[in-house]
């Protein structure tokens, strides 16, 4: 018999990176498709593409630069590809789109280092690229364009969206502009963002992760729970000028970004109290740069903003060691 | 009975696959080769030499201060050889007394008496002449456990078990409860406590069940906990049952209580009650790379590759490994012998033991989450890379248990446990100077 070694434990649990990656990108597969379902040939085209692009980047960054000759993809290149892609209008051009790619996978991965070392989200940070960089075209959205697979997106016409409506003309408008809001937010046909507006389909893809352990539950209801919270006060004060708090936490890129963006644990903290705070922080953020700030959202720079706090956070949230306690009882 | 569940924790699959075979005691082997450091603290002073005549139970070696104990001869031969051999444990040259049986045994023991009628004191210098250690694997020296320095309220006797595979407890606890009751009752007197536990996880009601039977006379209490890794833990185990923490960098002492693990007490038993050293253990040879699920006594000294015979080795190509698959050390030699810690030999085959190489930390938290500990591998991890020794000791290093929970959950194939031991020992050898 060859006798093998090794360090224990001696036995492993069935689980890799690539596994979870597989995992975020299973769960973002029902959102993925609704989109196709609204935008077409061109959304499908997006989505692949960017997904391909990225992995080439990643691919070749740690083959060329990096010299890693036996780097296999993990797919984490897909996962902030496809998060991307969900950012964004559904009519943006290939090359804009490109542009944010190459952002998200260089600047906001590979020059930290790659996998694990970067500080921010890389898609968020891909995204905040293409917002400076192009604002018109981060804001022009095409209608929901239920069924008409031949029509890409970028031919479909323009529409606002309920939040920047609110913010342009108040919510009494939007609210005339977008009927059964709360509920077809819910269920996702409304304008917006490409893999933004189903929270339904978010939600149940948030599930199969927490139902595979990939993420757990604090972050999320942390950031909703807060931006539900403050939604209501905003409301309570003055119901015709604000949304109520449950069309509030389903409009926009909260689900999405609470779900899928604050939750990434790379950029996230890892004791369960810094993941309150986390969620928290990220909730008032939000809330007060919908309500109170420019900006008609506020989720991509609430968890970017949090992001850089998570090095102190986890400083701070650290649990109590085991036999290091003064009373016994 | 409440039972305090600690946090953290993994549930790797139990795999007790010979915990229905019951104990068979293994046929004399030619060549015994006994590590003369089989305790931990001092390894004891060697007695004889190549060419002496040894009969069983004779001490071969005496022990060397109070945190150390004598080594007894396993058989009735003659010493061949006093050689060196890497010693699986720490990975350096070690001496190593080769004995070749001459024949059949003759006695060497203690002298003996009822169990009952040994005094605190007797009860501790005979557990020292027998050269018991702790026989879960910590191998220390059990007399040192029983000679407290604070008061001591309550004896714990480790019938957890939790490590995969290894069911030598299990099957300990279903032959012989009586003798495993009688080795508490006598630790209970040496160090003065009154009340007795025996914890025992979930998984193995036949066990709870027969130590229960046996317990009553004693007023002994079984404790079921909840099958977890590493319930077994010494310091997990006191929480469960008592909830108190052992202070960090603490003993069991400080907070009242003694524990043994089960095979111990027996052992315990059995060196006051017939007077026998201890010269033979039980364990299992198991894992999907053995035909035979097993449970042996065997002598302390025999070789690995006897009892692998004695299992009969299905594969090609295996780690074959000194205790369970989450702490044990997979040997590089089968030559060399079981110890007084050996609690079972557990025989994987490549594919169950093999692992992608490792990639990046993505700070997953799995560890964080499994941490019996509370600590932060990831964190310790990053700092091991660094070298940044101190601050890991600040981290509370030195408090890990070496469970290797962290790496077993870890998505990157992160070999925690390995690096975290290489730090202990830079650090303790930074304390030194």
């Amino acid at each position: 018999m060859k006798l093998l070694t090794g360090p224990a434990p001696h036995i492993h649990e069935n689980i890799s990176t690539r596994r979870i990656m597989l995992d975020v990108l299973i769960a973002l597969t029902p959102s993925a498709i609704l989109a196709v379902l609204m935008w077409g040939w061109y959304m499908l085209l997006l989505e692949i593409g960017s997904m391909a692009f990225a992995e080439f980047l990643e691919f070749f960054v740690m083959r060329v630069f990096r010299k890693k000759k036996d780097f296999v993809p993990d797919l984490s290149a897909s996962v902030t590809a496809l998060l991307l892609v969900f950012n964004v209008p559904a009519g943006i051009s290939w090359w804009t789109m490109a542009s944010g790619i190459l952002v998200a996978i260089i600047i906001g991965k590979e020059i930290f280092g790659g996998i694990g070392n970067n500080p921010f989200n890389p898609a968020l940070v891909g995204r905040l690229f293409m917002y400076i960089s192009f604002p018109v075209a981060m804001i022009t959205w095409p209608q929901v364009n239920w069924l008409h697979f031949w029509t890409p997106a970028y031919d479909v016409a323009t529409t606002a969206t309920p939040l920047g409506e609110a913010k342009l003309h108040g919510v009494a408008a939007a609210t005339q502009l977008f009927h059964g809001l709360t509920w077809n937010s819910f269920l996702g046909l409304i304008p917006g963002s490409a893999g933004e507006t189903s929270a339904l389909l978010l939600i149940i893809g948030f599930l199969y992760l927490w139902w595979r352990k990939i993420v757990s539950y604090e972050i999320p209801l942390a950031y909703i729970g807060t931006t539900f919270v403050l939604s209501a006060l905003f409301w309570f004060a003055n119901p015709s000028a604000y949304y109520d708090p449950v069309t509030s936490i389903l409009l926009g890129g909260l689900m999405l970004g609470a779900l899928f963006m604050a939750t990434d644990p790379v950029t996230s903290p890892v004791t369960p109290l810094g993941k309150w705070i986390f969620g928290i922080g990220a909730g008032v953020i939000t809330v007060l740069i919908r309500y109170i700030g420019a900006y008609p959202e506020g989720v991509n720079f609430a968890i970017i903003l949090m992001n850089a706090l998570v090095p102190f956070i986890n400083q701070f949230t650290k649990r109590r060691v085991f036999g290091t306690v003064k009373e016994n009882g | 009975m409440l039972v305090w569940r600690f946090k953290g924790g993994v549930h790797p699959p139990t795999k007790k696959l010979a915990k229905d075979s019951s104990i068979e005691n293994l046929k004399a082997s030619k060549r015994y080769s006994l590590f003369v450091a089989q305790n931990s603290g001092n390894p004891p002073k060697l007695l004889v030499q190549a060419g002496s005549e040894v009969k069983t139970g004779q001490k071969i070696a005496e022990a060397d201060g109070f945190v150390s104990v004598p080594l007894h001869s396993p058989v009735t031969g003659k010493v061949v050889e006093i050689k060196k051999e890497k010693h699986p444990v720490t990975g350096r040259p070690a001496d190593v007394v080769v004995i070749e049986r001459t024949g059949e045994d003759e006695w060497v023991k203690l002298s003996a008496k009822p169990y009952t009628e040994y005094t605190p004191d007797e009860i501790k210098k005979r557990v020292a002449e027998a050269g018991i250690v702790g026989l879960g694997g910590a191998t220390f020296p059990t007399h040192v456990k029983l000679s407290p320095s604070k008061k001591v309220d309550t004896v714990i006797l480790n019938g957890a078990e939790c490590e995969p595979y290894l069911t030598i407890d299990q099957r300990m606890m279903v032959e012989h409860p009586d003798e495993i009751c009688k080795g508490g009752v006598a630790i209970a007197k040496a160090v003065g406590a009154a009340k007795i536990f025996v914890g025992i996880e979930e998984n193995k009601p036949d066990a709870i069940e027969s130590m229960k039977k046996a317990g009553s006379a004693f007023g002994i209490e079984v404790v079921a906990l909840p099958t977890k890794y590493p319930q077994g833990s010494e310091k997990h185990l006191i929480y469960a049952i008592t909830k108190k923490q052992v202070p960090s960098g603490g003993l069991p002492m400080d907070v009242g209580v003694v524990v043994d693990n089960v095979s111990t007490a027996r052992a315990i038993y059995r060196a006051l009650e017939f007077g026998e050293p201890l010269i033979e253990r039980g364990l299992t040879l198991t894992g999907e790379g053995v035909k035979n699920q097993k449970n042996v006594i065997a002598r302390i000294g025999t070789p690995v590759s006897d009892l692998l015979d004695y299992a009969e080795v299905s594969v090609e190509s295996a780690r074959v490994i000194l205790g369970g698959p989450m702490t044990g050390i997979a040997l590089e030699s089968l030559e060399i012998g079981i110890s007084k810690g050996t609690s079972g030999i557990t025989v994987l085959p490549e594919e169950i033991v093999k692992k992608p190489a490792e990639t990046n930390c993505i700070r997953c938290y799995r560890c964080v989450e499994a941490c019996p500990t509370n600590l932060e591998p990831y964190l310790l991890y990053k700092m091991f890379k660094k070298k940044m020794f101190n601050e890991m000791k600040e981290e509370h290093l030195m408090d890990c248990i070496e469970c290797g929970s962290c790496a077993y959950v870890c998505p990157a194939n992160i070999d925690h446990v390995k690096a975290f031991k290489t730090a202990k020992l830079v650090v303790r050898t930074l304390g030194r100077r």
